[in-house]
């Protein structure tokens, strides 16, 4: 069992409480043995950065510092978060490639007895450490139930794949490590071409007709790709897409049911272990009926349709000529006929 | 703090000021004095329709030193840190971190029209500073009640729905050594107050 220290961040019990109970389990089978670290604190989320630079970055090298002192033999900080990942992360390299802040942080640390050198501990977010320290084949072996039949759309949203500052992706804007993983367990993965664009994180929460739009063109386009569930590496993705999909139909009068699971939870039903330990059932959009599917004659691949795109009104385009269905579209639509 | 209604005259260099000031308070090296100006970040941007400005426009504002129209600008508070003009900047302008940074200081000069986003960053970083931890439930209650009241009624079963399937706290988790953090985090305050 390889050791690895653990930031679970505070939606792992929480809402994100099924990411949680599933990547321990799953963890465990893949021989990764996760230390959750003493009495770490939030990282502050997106939220303590735009307050105050100097106790934003100190917040999150309070848990660094720990992490620095519960290391046996240099062993990685692991989060499952992709902002808790991306926080911490950035501290470490910003106290760096800026010494004044790295000076400062190290000033207040002191004031609670304790310091952080940056560069002692590395960190790491879960799927990547599953992609390359444990790899695709062991994954493999451990699959009793491949996903077969199940049409699944790999979204890993915007800050795990950038702005990567310890440059462990090969590609930002279209990397395919969760694709990979996906289709290792058996399952059908669909080419999902959003699969990093953003979700809005705390939009529905400060701007709600921005961040419903941003989830909205997620959901549409997993829908149009025949996709039975959307998988996810991150709480605050599960919750936007998940718990904010009901609101979303509202807002914008649709039916969308898409459901969205964490890949470990879909690791552990391939790994043969229970659904509902693995948090399936938490989710606001059931993914037991997708799931059913898994194991079944799966339907001929049917080619997405082409997506039926809103005529987008810009106004500061030329006019353009247009094909007749499109004039009848954007009819229905008052703005584009104003403009 | 009295906030100056009129803007000073242009200093010859105001924009280099400010321009300073903005990337003294970033957290890593900023580089905005190397943006060139080429609109990449505003052509890759999600939010850039909701935006006032543009990333690149913000940036010219700040070179041209116009802090206040800068600071009420609505631009950081749309910008979803999606990162994508960050990877895709020919100049490697941390462009992302930026926009926290104008928040910050539109935050301490109150020149935001919108209260809603430093209102829900206040609630989350004073729970932070509480119990250590964020705790969803509080938040998004407060936060709701003084803001979205009338989203409320839409809300009703998704609580429901998430508290039924545990996945809300009633009670806030709190950290053992939280007077350690307090201790660490008034002195970073104090440290932020002298720069
Ligand atoms: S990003 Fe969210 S979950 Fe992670 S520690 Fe911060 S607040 Fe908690
Ligand atoms: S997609 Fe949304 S929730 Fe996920 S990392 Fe990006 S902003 Fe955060
Ligand atoms: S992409 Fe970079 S260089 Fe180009 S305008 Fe934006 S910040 Fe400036
Ligand atoms: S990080 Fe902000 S400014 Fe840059 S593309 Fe994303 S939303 Fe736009």
């Amino acid at each position: 069992m390889s050791r690895y220290l653990y930031y679970p961040g505070c939606s792992m019990d929480g809402s994100g409480r099924a990411y949680g109970e599933s990547l321990i389990p799953v963890c465990e089978k893949l021989g990764l043995n996760l230390a959750e670290i003493d009495d770490w604190n939030c990282c502050g989320a997106t939220e303590y950065v735009g307050v105050s630079l100097s106790p934003a970055y100190a917040l999150i090298a309070r848990n660094l510092a720990i992490a620095a002192k519960s290391k046996t033999d240099g062993e990685p900080l692991v989060a499952a978060c992709s902002a808790c990942y991306l926080n911490l992360a950035k501290a470490d390299n910003y106290m760096k490639e800026r010494p004044q802040l790295g000076e400062r942080v190290n000033v207040a640390l002191d004031a609670g007895g304790l310091h952080y050198d940056p560069g002692s501990v590395e960190i790491r977010h879960l799927l990547e450490v599953i992609m390359n320290d444990v790899g695709l084949d062991q994954v493999r072996a451990n699959v009793v139930k491949p996903l077969a039949g199940l049409r699944v759309a790999p979204y890993l949203g915007c800050m795990l794949p950038r702005p990567d500052p310890d440059h462990r992706w090969k590609n930002h804007e279209r990397p395919d490590d969760l694709d990979q993983l996906l289709a290792a367990l058996g399952a059908d993965v669909v080419d999902f071409p959003l699969k990093t664009e953003c979700c809005g994180g705390h939009m529905t929460q400060i701007a709600p007709k921005v961040g419903l739009e941003l989830i909205r063109r997620l959901v549409d386009e997993a829908e149009h790709h025949l996709a039975d569930m959307m998988v996810t590496v991150c709480p605050m993705c599960q919750i936007n897409i998940d718990a904010y999909q009901g609101e979303m139909n509202a807002e914008f009068h649709t039916k969308h049911k898409m459901p969205i699971v964490f890949f470990t939870q879909l690791m552990g039903v391939a790994f043969g272990l229970d659904p509902k330990k693995m948090g399936i059932g938490r989710e606001l959009t059931d993914a037991r009926p997708a799931l059913k599917k898994i194991g079944k004659e799966a339907q001929p691949a049917a080619d997405p349709v082409a997506p039926a795109h809103r005529p987008r009104p810009d106004k500061r385009a030329l006019p353009m000529p247009r094909m007749e269905s499109e004039a009848t579209a954007a009819a229905e639509t008052p703005a584009e006929v104003a403009r | 703090m009295v906030v100056a209604q009129v803007s000073p005259p242009l200093a010859v260099d105001s924009g280099v000021r400010f321009l300073e000031e903005v990337s003294a308070k970033t957290a890593g090296v900023s580089r905005l004095e190397m943006c060139i100006q080429c609109g990449t970040c505003g052509g890759s941007c999600p939010s850039a329709d909701d935006m006032d400005h543009t990333p690149r426009m913000l940036f010219a504002m700040i070179r041209a030193g116009m802090k206040e129209q800068a600071l009420r600008s609505n631009t950081p508070w749309m910008c979803v840190s999606c990162y994508h003009c960050v990877v895709r900047c020919p100049q490697g302008v941390h462009i992302a971190d930026v926009m926290y940074t104008l928040k910050g200081m539109a935050e301490q000069e109150k020149s935001y029209r919108d209260s809603t986003p430093p209102g829900f960053a206040r609630v989350f970083v004073g729970q932070v500073e509480t119990f250590g931890r964020s705790w969803e439930l509080g938040l998004t209650a407060r936060h709701y009640l003084r803001h979205f009241i009338l989203r409320l009624p839409r809300m009703t079963p998704m609580a429901a729905g998430l508290f039924f399937r545990g996945r809300i706290g009633i009670l806030p988790h709190r950290i053992r050594q939280r007077k350690q953090l307090h201790a660490i985090l008034s002195r970073a305050e104090e440290l932020e107050k002298v720069s």
